[in-house]
């Protein structure tokens, strides 16, 4: 694995190496000494044009874990002229020596830019690229799924995963859609019209404008975080008419097969996609998502930098 | 008396003939090898086998004087439009300052005239600022020394329909034509790209057609209810090409056209995030492609323009989403032509003078250019070698920037000679720096 | 690892009654040399380790009577030569609830040869806690250390060429035991 820029870059067979190996490294919690030798004298960048603190330490905590030098760039992406943050960023990354960047920028395809525009040698992580995609999410929640929903083996095969929200502007959902069919699993996109994507039709899984219609059989609901900002650009008429109509609430949760799980990328808006009292619920796994993530990013970056890095494709 | 012969060149990919001249025009066509010998002092350009068209005329380019000179100069920018066949640019209004005086068109004229290479016909602005609230002094610009009538916004659209209403009645006074960039500002809010499915799996904010073809439709019968030209800009999809063929089959006054890169280049080249992909209106689909091909085929779309849009290294060399909307396209235009339409045998080159020159100088009403190539016509020649290859090489092009989205692809059609006012521009493929040709008249 | 064993110029050194005899004897020298076996620790190192070290386990319990704490542990992490191969995947590391510290463990591995593995096993043990002992148990020793490391029990002693290649075949894993030499000068 040489760069992980979206969630295609994985056939079955890679994002399953990446959960077994999770697997194998979230034992390390439990160890006295949580540190492995294993990425010693590598370094790894966390280059954040995004607020995310959640993220970034999740990163961090990964890349230390495995004992790599951890350098922390926070851009805040608009206060710099435009264009000039990026490139500069990244020669003196280079001249720094970084073995990986984990990037996280508002604009979709910088971590492609990143790593094909010849600025630097290393490996490139996506972090999440405006509203394309986060294939570490993606990775994380197959991760909690399986652990859950599959004794913590093998892939997803027939697995009803529903994914409820702004879609359109979801870069969680939309390296969701791409990993969660690669492992097998059947994937329902629900969102009113104005959130789903021109050509959703043509993805890897279904859709409905109707939430209530596709509960009753979702063995997982992920919910995703939707934005008052975009009543303001008519995508919906108002927060209650949305929640309403989209939300999970204890009522619909009750809807739910008695095994299914609630997830969300986090962080929540509760009272508008998720009632607060179902976000506490026993079957809502938000926290194990964290935690998931990160053994999963550690996975990602021992695959990486944990052997030779010339010639990995 | 000296003046300037080519010898053994097909006008139009014709028989060979001797092309005579003397002063600024042509004087006679005689059989080929008879033409040279005509008086002592006579300057002689060998053409033996070079297609002759009319020197070439591209009705919306950006050569960014005054304001961004960092980018392109009129100076450059005629260096690379000569090296592209061309004898004549019309140069776009969104400078800064706007090209919406009389006094910023004279400046850019006379930076033309300076140059000698081209003759420089500044577009001018339709509203003030661009802003889109208030007409511009039109006919002050229009009676200035720099003649102006072609007006536009290019770079935004006249989306009002009272104010483009005005702007096309206002313009008959002095048989001026609006060109409208059409792209209705609502349905484009912060787009990046081509609206589709790509779109939607690269995460880039949508450019729907609909927001193209909207404005054309409405343009169109504004145009026809004030007995109005209109001339639409950088045509891009295939539902904009039906509206313009709709509407002449009424016989309306529109005029539209097509860039090089709109007949070559689809959006799956944007799947790599490369900015030199990145372009207004966007590169659509290979079925836009292809009606924008049929188009020009058939005469919907009236000519060829390149939008020649030269930006700054920093303005693309950053992620998409930051960089600056534009592709250099003057001196790759006529193998573009070449390549998708003359050697796919859509077109000849009857068709390809047509749409590269007589066409647009009557839209321009540039009466120097676009005539034909016999006796008596101004002397503005275009000779290119259609089967010679090159590779497009953007630190050898004479612009100032390397924004051009063919680095590294072979195309057909090398333009050997181009003659302008009687005088070579380019001989052999190099421009011609000749005090002679410097501040000739246009 | 290795390619199918019943080739041509491949020698079998133990079958399996020499396997099954070895791992008797080794589990006799551990009850030995640990006056019984209390505060044991098995770990047997992946991948052909761990049926090694669990037969050794069935042994002492047969002799002793007592069940020794079993587990495995994975050392890729602790490799010093990952840098010249792509990541490789991970093994199982299961340490028994007893934990490490101030217990004698007894590593189990198949084959001893340059040293590194044990090496990278002593670092990654450390990591789980400090055992009051560290002992090696291997089934075939075939020498050539690179690092000062010894066993302290061993089933054969195989002297080798490095041309030569060693093969360990256990039921568990490969579905018969044996262990083969092959290539080498005749």
């Amino acid at each position: 694995m040489r760069h992980l820029l979206s969630a295609a870059d994985l056939d079955a067979k890679e994002a399953m190496r990446v959960l077994d190996t999770a697997a194998e490294l979230a034992t390390l919690t439990d160890r006295s000494v949580k540190k492995l030798p294993t990425l010693r004298g590598r370094t790894v960048v966390n280059l954040f044009f995004e607020d995310s603190t959640r993220t970034r330490i999740s990163f961090e905590i990964a890349a230390k874990r495995l004992s790599a030098d951890v350098i922390n760039f926070a851009a805040k992406g608009s206060s710099v002229s435009k264009g000039e943050s990026l490139k500069d960023t990244a020669l003196t990354l280079e001249a720094m020596g970084a073995d990986a960047v984990v990037i996280r920028h508002p604009a979709s395809g910088a971590p492609h830019r990143l790593a094909n525009a010849g600025w630097i040698h290393g490996s490139v992580v996506n972090a999440g690229d405006g509203t394309h995609e986060h294939p570490t999410q993606a990775l994380l929640d197959a991760y909690t799924l399986r652990e859950r929903l599959r004794q913590g083996s093998g892939d997803l095969d027939g697995l009803r995963v529903t994914i409820v929200g702004d879609v359109l502007h979801s870069r969680v959902a939309r390296s969701n859609v791409l990993l969660l069919s690669t492992l097998g699993a059947d994937v329902t996109l629900v969102a009113p019209p104005t959130l789903l994507p021109t050509g959703v039709e043509t993805w890897p899984c279904t859709f409905t404008y109707d939430i209530d219609s596709v509960l009753p059989t979702s063995d997982a609901v992920m919910m995703l975080r939707v934005q008052g900002e975009r009543m303001q650009a008519a995508y919906f008429p108002s927060a209650r008419e949305y929640s309403r109509r989209y939300g999970l609430d204890r009522e619909r949760m009750g809807r739910l097969p008695e095994h299914a799980i609630v997830m969300h990328p986090g962080p929540m808006n509760r009272g508008m996609e998720i009632s607060a009292d179902v976000a506490d619920d026993d079957r809502s796994v938000m926290v194990d998502q964290v935690t998931n993530g990160v053994s999963v990013r550690m996975a990602v970056l021992y695959l990486m930098l944990g052997g030779s890095t010339e010639g990995a494709a | 008396m000296s003046g300037l012969v080519l010898t053994g060149v097909r006008p139009l990919g014709g028989d060979p003939v001797d092309i005579v001249m003397a002063g600024d025009r042509i004087v006679d066509i005689v059989g080929a090898g008879q033409g040279s010998g005509n008086g002592a002092g006579s300057q002689v350009l060998d053409g033996t086998g070079l297609v002759a068209l009319p020197g070439l005329v591209d009705l919306h380019t950006h050569l960014r004087e005054p304001g961004r000179e960092d980018a392109e100069t009129v100076a450059t920018g005629a260096r690379a439009a000569a090296l592209g066949g061309f004898t004549a640019v019309f140069a776009m209004a969104n400078t800064d300052p706007v090209a919406d005086t009389a006094g910023v068109v004279e400046q850019v004229w006379r930076l033309g005239r300076e140059s000698g290479l081209v003759d420089v016909h500044p577009v001018g602005a339709v509203t003030v600022g661009l802003a889109g609230s208030h007409l511009a002094e039109l006919g002050a610009m229009a009676t200035s020394a720099a003649q102006v009538r072609v007006f536009s916004d290019d770079g935004k659209c006249v989306w009002d329909a009272a104010l483009m209403r005005r702007a096309l009645e206002y313009v008959k006074a002095f048989d001026g034509v609006i060109a409208q960039h059409a792209q209705e500002p609502r349905l484009t809010e912060g787009a990046q790209m081509n609206e589709g499915v790509l779109s939607g799996v690269l995460g880039l904010t949508g450019w729907p057609a609909v927001a193209e073809e909207s404005i054309i439709a409405r343009d169109v019968l504004l145009a026809h209810h004030v007995g109005s030209r209109l001339h639409v800009c950088h045509v891009s999809t295939a539902g904009s090409v039906d509206i313009i063929r709709w509407a002449k089959a009424r016989g309306i006054d529109v005029t539209a056209e097509v860039t090089p890169h709109h007949l070559l280049l689809t959006e799956e080249l944007v799947r790599s995030y490369d900015p030199v992909y990145k372009v207004n209106p966007p590169l659509r689909r290979a079925e836009d492609v292809e009606a924008l091909r049929e188009g020009l085929a058939d005469g919907t779309i009236d000519i060829v323009a390149t939008d020649h849009a030269p930006h700054a290294h920093e303005d693309k060399d950053c992620e998409w989403g930051a960089a600056s909307f534009g592709m250099l396209g003057l001196q790759t235009a006529l193998s573009v032509v070449i390549d998708t339409m003359v050697n796919s045998g859509r077109m000849d080159w009857a068709a390809v003078a047509d749409r590269m020159s007589v066409a647009p100088a009557r839209i321009g009403r540039a009466t120097r250019h676009g005539g034909s190539l016999q006796g008596g016509s101004i002397a503005n020649i275009t000779l290119v070698d259609p089967t010679q290859m090159w590779t497009v090489q953007p630190t050898e092009l004479a612009s100032k920037s390397r924004n051009t989205p063919y680095a590294g692809m072979q195309l057909p059609g090398r333009v050997v000679h181009v003659v302008k006012d009687g005088r070579p521009t380019v001989i052999d493929g190099a421009v011609v720096l000749d005090s002679a040709v410097a501040g000739s008249r246009s | 690892m290795d390619a199918a064993l019943t080739s041509g110029d491949a020698r079998t050194v133990l079958d399996e009654n020499d396997i099954s005899r070895a791992i008797t004897r080794i589990a006799h020298e551990i009850v030995e040399r640990n006056k019984g076996i209390s505060d044991l620790v098995l770990l047997g190192i992946p991948s052909r380790g761990l049926p090694l070290a669990a037969r050794i386990a069935a042994q002492l319990e047969r002799i002793d009577g007592g069940v020794v704490p079993l587990g495995s542990l994975d050392i890729t992490m602790y490799r010093d030569d990952l840098r010249l191969r792509p990541a490789r995947a991970l093994e199982p590391t299961d340490i028994p609830a007893r934990g490490v510290e101030g217990a004698t463990v007894v590593l189990v591995d198949d084959v001893l040869y340059s040293g590194r593995t044990i090496r990278a096993a002593l670092d990654a043990v450390s990591d789980f806690g400090r055992p009051r002992a560290i002992q090696l148990a291997v089934l075939v020793d075939r020498g050539h250390r690179e690092l000062p490391i010894r066993p302290d029990f061993v089933g054969k002693n195989l002297p080798t060429s490095t041309d030569e290649k060693v093969s360990v075949r256990l039921r568990e894993v490969d579905g018969f035991d044996g262990v083969t030499i092959m290539g080498g000068v005749a």
